[in-house]
């Protein structure tokens, strides 16, 4: 990033709880990762607050994206790694044995970088998880819940009229509402977000970003970005990782203007990274 | 002479080369093709397909009995060999380090490199002595087992290219692995899937070696699964061998008819990949 102070706009908030107070939704306690001998993440300690947008950022690499991987144990399917520590979401370890993690993936949404909605219909896209969920008794309940899901992704004006033609004729940030939508079909409590506008055009971002701050009074959302200004736009916590470590955690707010950190204060001043 | 003049030289002379090459490489097929259509074609009547063999010396006849012979083998063939060629082909991406799949690779290659007639004589040993008859099911499958690496090692090669973020997409949503597999990766390569089939089918459809002391052939009509049954390929090698001119004649016919069918199947295949792909988008 150029230039020594960026314009961040922040929005403005009333009441808003720290992101150490009382009961979390997700809790973190000291939680290492590792890729075979590599640690990725160094005993990461954090808790998430329900119906906030929490953001991570910092530099490639940093374990923003594997911490957020955690979450919802997507890291379960990659050979050779290792996972330290526990992820209480509402008291309950993600980890302990007895988790199904099928029920956890349900609960614990997630939307990825690349849009990836499946080469079916749009209508099939938003279906797929009610149906391997055994989530709807029948085709208008079906129906209904998909078209549903798609209004909350603020998507069903665009596409009403053609849900049955395939998802991959849409453009790019439809496609990715379109993954935000097949991921609220489920009705999840938690929605990850790992750079959901990375690949998109600026006019395709806000909208993203309208949408996040929109689904924040149903959900808890935690997004990735390596934009700053994004970060600010829509969180109300920041968390700011450094070469797998939790450098600095704090409402967006304070992050931005009062950095207790130096490395936080250079990085969103974007002295690095 | 400047370097530039001889390196343009050069240059001309090599892509001559290649083109000089393809033409070599094309002289076979047009020739086949050119033969075939010149000779089959006077023997290709509506009767050649409606009707039975006639006795040595009487003019017309067809060749019926094997039309519906060879639909018969390649379709217990198909029964046979695509459940376990896309099945085991799953296998393979899906456990793609494990030592059974390895092996399984390793085996599926060396039997597409395993001749015709040792897999005839397999089915021989497996399907016809046992049995103490010669048998359509027993050409079957041979032809199926013929069928089942060049599907599985396709199969595995179009999963291991649908990208991995469907699958992570599928996953996300709370799919089991198994789920993930069977609703949205083998659906996303299945295009590539049917065009492996069929060009198998294709492939199959003009093998001989293996049917001759499976399904053998039968100067009737046939459609029992568990008696000697004809075949286009058998046919074709018994009239091409005999001394007749008639049966020569018919023979080219026979042979014109496989050869279409084959092109046919490709043209098929690249048809229906192409619509699919659009549906999808």
């Amino acid at each position: 990033m150029a230039g020594p102070a960026p314009s961040v706009t922040l929005r403005e908030r009333t009441s808003d709880p720290s992101p150490a107070a009382g009961n979390p939704k997700i809790d973190v306690q000291s939680l290492s990762f590792y890729y075979g001998a590599k640690r990725a993440l160094e005993d990461i300690t954090l808790r998430i607050q329900a119906n906030l947008v929490t953001a991570f950022i910092g530099p490639s690499g940093c374990g923003k994206s594997t911490f957020l991987r955690t979450l919802n144990r997507m890291n379960d399917v990659l050979p050779g790694t290792r996972v330290d520590g526990k992820v209480l979401i509402d008291g309950q370890d993600v980890y302990a044995p007895d988790v199904d993690v099928v029920q956890l993936r349900r609960r614990v949404g997630m939307v990825f970088q690349k849009s990836n909605p499946f080469p079916k219909s749009i209508f099939e896209n938003v279906a797929y998880g009610l149906k391997i969920n055994r989530m709807s008794s029948g085709r208008a309940e079906m129906a209904g819940r998909v078209e549903e899901s798609l209004k909350q992704a603020a998507l069903w004006n665009e596409v009403k009229d053609r849900l049955h033609e395939s998802a991959l004729a849409l453009s790019g940030g439809q496609q990715q509402r379109l993954c935000i939508a097949r991921a609220l079909a489920v009705q999840p409590d938690v929605l990850l977000m790992d750079e959901p506008a990375s690949a998109l055009d600026p006019i395709a971002t806000q909208r993203i970003e309208e949408l996040v701050y929109s689904l924040k009074t149903t959900y808890t959302i935690v997004i990735v970005t390596h934009n700053m200004q994004q970060a600010a736009r829509v969180s109300d916590h920041t968390a700011f990782f450094w070469l797998g470590k939790l450098i600095e955690y704090d409402r967006t707010d304070r992050m931005f203007t009062a950095p207790r950190e130096k490395l936080t204060e250079d990085y969103v001043t974007g002295r690095f990274g | 002479m400047t370097r530039e003049t001889w390196r343009r030289i050069v240059s001309a002379l090599f892509v001559g080369a290649c083109g000089l090459a393809v033409l070599v490489a094309l002289v076979p097929l047009v020739m086949i093709l050119f033969f075939v259509v010149r000779q089959g074609v006077q023997a290709l009547t509506l009767e050649f397909f409606t009707s039975m063999p006639k006795p040595v010396g009487e003019p017309g006849g067809g060749m019926l009995n094997a039309f519906v012979g060879t639909l018969m083998l390649i379709s217990l063939a198909a029964v046979i060999a695509i459940p376990i060629g896309v099945v085991s082909g799953v296998y393979m991406s899906e456990y793609a380090g494990t030592r059974l799949a390895t092996a399984a690779r390793f085996a599926a290659d060396t039997l597409n490199g395993v001749p015709s007639i040792v897999i005839g004589i397999f089915a021989y040993g497996i399907a016809v002595l046992p049995f103490r008859q010669f048998s359509a099911l027993a050409g079957g499958l041979a032809l199926g087992v013929m069928m089942i690496p060049i599907i599985a090692r396709t199969t595995e090669e179009l999963l291991l290219l649908v990208p991995g973020s469907l699958r992570e997409g599928a996953l996300a949503l709370g799919a089991t692995r198994a789920r993930a597999v069977f609703s949205v990766i083998v659906p996303a390569a299945l295009p590539g899937i049917i065009t492996a089939v069929v060009l198998a089918l294709a492939r199959i459809a003009g093998e001989t070696a293996p049917l001759l002391f499976t399904a053998f052939n039968n100067q009737f009509f046939s459609t029992n699964v568990r008696q000697p049954i004809a075949s286009m390929t058998v046919q074709i090698f018994t009239y091409a061998i005999s001394p007749y001119e008639d049966w020569h004649r018919q023979a080219w016919a026979g042979a014109l008819v496989l050869v279409s069918f084959v092109l046919i199947c490709s043209l098929l295949a690249r048809v229906v990949t192409a619509r699919l792909q659009r549906l999808r988008g």
